[in-house]
């Protein structure tokens, strides 16, 4: 019983930092359906922006939760007026600028940081389930995840701004005729993307730690995450990540964590070729 | 001159200057720079494997590397176990081979949009990075050939000649022998395009649609290109596994995928000539700038000009935004361009009265 409770945990984490991770793509390719492979390189910054922050004195609740995403947001609206916008239509091109722009950052902050892992210790202690321990952080990942989607929900629901956004994900002429600034809500989106990103980049941090590299960790993730879900920001992003964060999670615990990945990543691709729409292409087609 | 007699004459100034370097080269430079020089052909066959596949055939794969380590890590299993090399040679071309026709069948007969396949084929690359990497126990071997893990497999015996075990081929046999495949690799694609085969693929890059409603089954063409490119990919792959004597799972790395798809933009799509110019061009950059040394140095100069990651980002997005066709469209479309000038101007000189 404490196994199975425990378990549930686990898997439940493992959706929850699925779902995190990869909003930030989900906003970013579903309103713009830009491919930002730059992504994982978000995930990189947020989690150095909470690490350098929180070494700066800086409570480590308000750098994660507040100082990461406005950085990496920041950067996020600058690499869309300097690279993307200049590159709208052209998809290929974009991916190939953003991997340009993922490589870039991977060197500069190798230069900056160093080649080696730092970390910053979880909070939050740990508690007893049964005969187990795990750590309360856990806890806290899976609410902030509940916490974001809710917001996102709420703010595509039943805010003007998200009206707007839908509208534009839905057809950018006609939102542009009816005197939205689709280059305005653009940079906005991307903005918002990729700050999503930076706070997940940061409350992963103390789990995983962070090194130039790790986006290459999470971008293949996030990436099948986003695809496998389809077209609907919201349902598609959570209904692929319980789907694959629970095949991660049992394939981890039957086997190895490396083995756990290689089974997420090879239920993707059968995914994609049974449904190549992804999961919202054929079910909660009505989902936001 | 025409069109064709300007191709013939492409063709022989290439085969010219190919064979004069490959027949110079060992008698002219030091031993070192001539292990260079060979490791840059090499390379060049893999970018030639993409330049097919993605410049001719129009499909993005990011994960040509995967062909490539796939063909490194087959040639080093098969030959701990076996110990003369013909044949580890055909499976390190057959094994790519097949496993890119099993994932291009599942892509192209998917039916999945480009952008798609640039994800799946770059997730695959990670699967395959992230289990070769976890192999590192003993207990993970096949054969007598240990995979070593994230050490990779050092000293893999070199090629020998067909059938002789016990001739194997020296550093300079191994340049010729480097040299020799990308020449035959640049002009068997040529003819490849020229064929009846190229210039379908061709048609399905420009328009999928038209031909398949004028007969051509798209997806077979593609799955035939894509394990073209494969096959071509493991080739290397099994070379560059002779040429150093070890290879590691970095090879199967985002970092590794990147750089060729680097070089063949850098070069032009749509061409041959130019990812081989654009893949040499940057291999030396990054020799010549400090970036191949793993340690590196600790000022500023070596953190920011030897670091590949840095530089080669800068390129890829520079490339992107202001050369998208690459240097030798751009510089074929610069050069018709100024000779319609030149033309244009003779014109003028030489009847004056008709035009006022």
């Amino acid at each position: 019983m404490d196994l199975v409770a425990l378990l549930a945990i686990q898997v439940l984490y493992a959706v929850a930092s699925l779902a995190l991770i990869s909003v930030g793509l989900a906003i970013i390719f579903g309103m713009m359906r830009v491919i930002n492979l730059a992504h994982g390189e978000f995930l990189m910054l947020g989690g150095y922006a909470a690490i350098v922050a929180t070494s700066h004195g800086i409570s480590i609740w308000i750098s994660m939760l507040i100082v990461a995403p406005i950085v990496v947001g920041l950067i996020g609206v600058i690499v869309e007026r300097t690279i993307i916008r200049f590159l709208y239509g052209r998809m290929i091109d974009t991916m190939l600028a953003t991997w340009g722009l993922s490589l870039f950052l991977v060197g500069l902050t190798t230069a900056i940081f160093g080649n080696t892992t730092v970390g910053i210790s979880a909070p939050l202690g740990s508690f007893q389930i049964g005969a187990y321990r795990t750590s309360a952080y856990t806890l806290f990942v899976i609410a902030v995840a509940a916490v974001v989607l809710g917001v996102i929900f709420a703010v595509l629901r039943w805010t003007r701004l998200g009206l707007i956004a839908r509208g534009t994900m839905q057809n950018a002429n006609m939102a542009a005729a009816l005197g939205v600034n689709p280059p305005l809500v653009y940079a906005v989106t991307f903005g918002i993307g990729a700050a999503l990103s930076g706070l997940a980049g940061a409350v992963l941090a103390p789990v995983s730690g962070v090194f130039p590299t790790i986006g290459v960790a999470y971008v293949a993730k996030s990436f099948i995450t986003v695809i496998g879900g389809g077209a609907a920001i919201l349902s598609g992003t959570v209904s692929a990540s319980v789907l694959f964060g629970t095949i991660n999670q049992i394939a981890t615990f039957a086997t190895t964590p490396v083995f756990g990945e290689v089974a997420l990543l090879a239920a993707a691709i059968v995914l994609i070729r049974l449904l190549p729409q992804g999961i919202t292409g054929r079910f909660f087609r009505r989902g936001l | 001159m025409n069109l064709r007699s300007l191709n013939v004459l492409g063709l022989a100034l290439v085969a010219v200057i190919g064979v004069a370097f490959m027949v110079l080269t060992p008698r002219l430079v030091e031993l070192d720079t001539m292990l260079d020089l060979t490791v840059y052909m090499i390379m060049a066959v893999l970018a030639l494997s993409l330049a097919l596949i993605w410049g001719y055939g129009g499909i993005l794969c990011f994960g040509q590397s995967a062909f490539f380590g796939l063909g490194a890590y087959t040639y080093a299993i098969a030959m701990f176990n076996m110990g003369e090399s013909t044949l580890p040679i055909l499976l390190a071309v057959a094994l790519p081979a097949g496993f890119a026709a099993v994932l291009g069948y599942f892509m192209f007969y998917g039916r999945i949009s480009d952008v798609y396949l640039g994800v799946i084929t770059l997730t695959v690359t990670l699967i395959l990075f992230n289990s070769i990497n976890s192999t590192a126990g003993p207990e993970f071997h096949i054969g007598s050939a240990r995979l070593g893990g994230f050490n990779g497999i050092p000293g893999i015996p070199p090629l020998n000649f067909p059938g002789n075990k016990n001739a194997a081929i020296d550093l300079e046999g191994m340049f010729y022998l480097a040299t020799a495949s990308l020449l035959a690799t640049y002009f068997g694609l040529r003819l490849l395009l020229a064929s009846q085969f190229g210039r379908v693929i061709v048609g399905i890059r420009e328009n999928e649609r038209r031909a398949e409603l004028l007969g051509y089954d798209p997806r077979a063409y593609k799955l035939a290109t894509f394990t073209i490119g494969g096959a071509l990919a493991g080739f290397a792959g099994c070379l560059f596994a002779n040429w150093g004597n070890f290879v590691s799972p970095t090879i199967f790395g985002l970092a590794q995928s990147a750089q060729i798809i680097i070089w063949v933009i850098v070069g032009g799509r749509g061409t041959l000539i130019g990812p081989i110019i654009g893949c040499i061009g940057i291999q030396w950059l990054s020799a010549a700038l400090g970036a191949n040394q793993p340690s590196g140095g600790s000022d500023w100069w070596s953190k920011i000009f030897a670091n590949a990651p840095l530089i080669l980002g800068v390129i890829l997005v520079a490339f992107v935004l202001l050369v998208p066709k690459g240097l030798v469209p751009t510089l074929a479309d610069f050069a018709q361009s100024l000779l319609r000038a030149l033309r244009r101007r003779a014109k003028r000189r030489f009847e004056p009265q008709q035009a006022e």
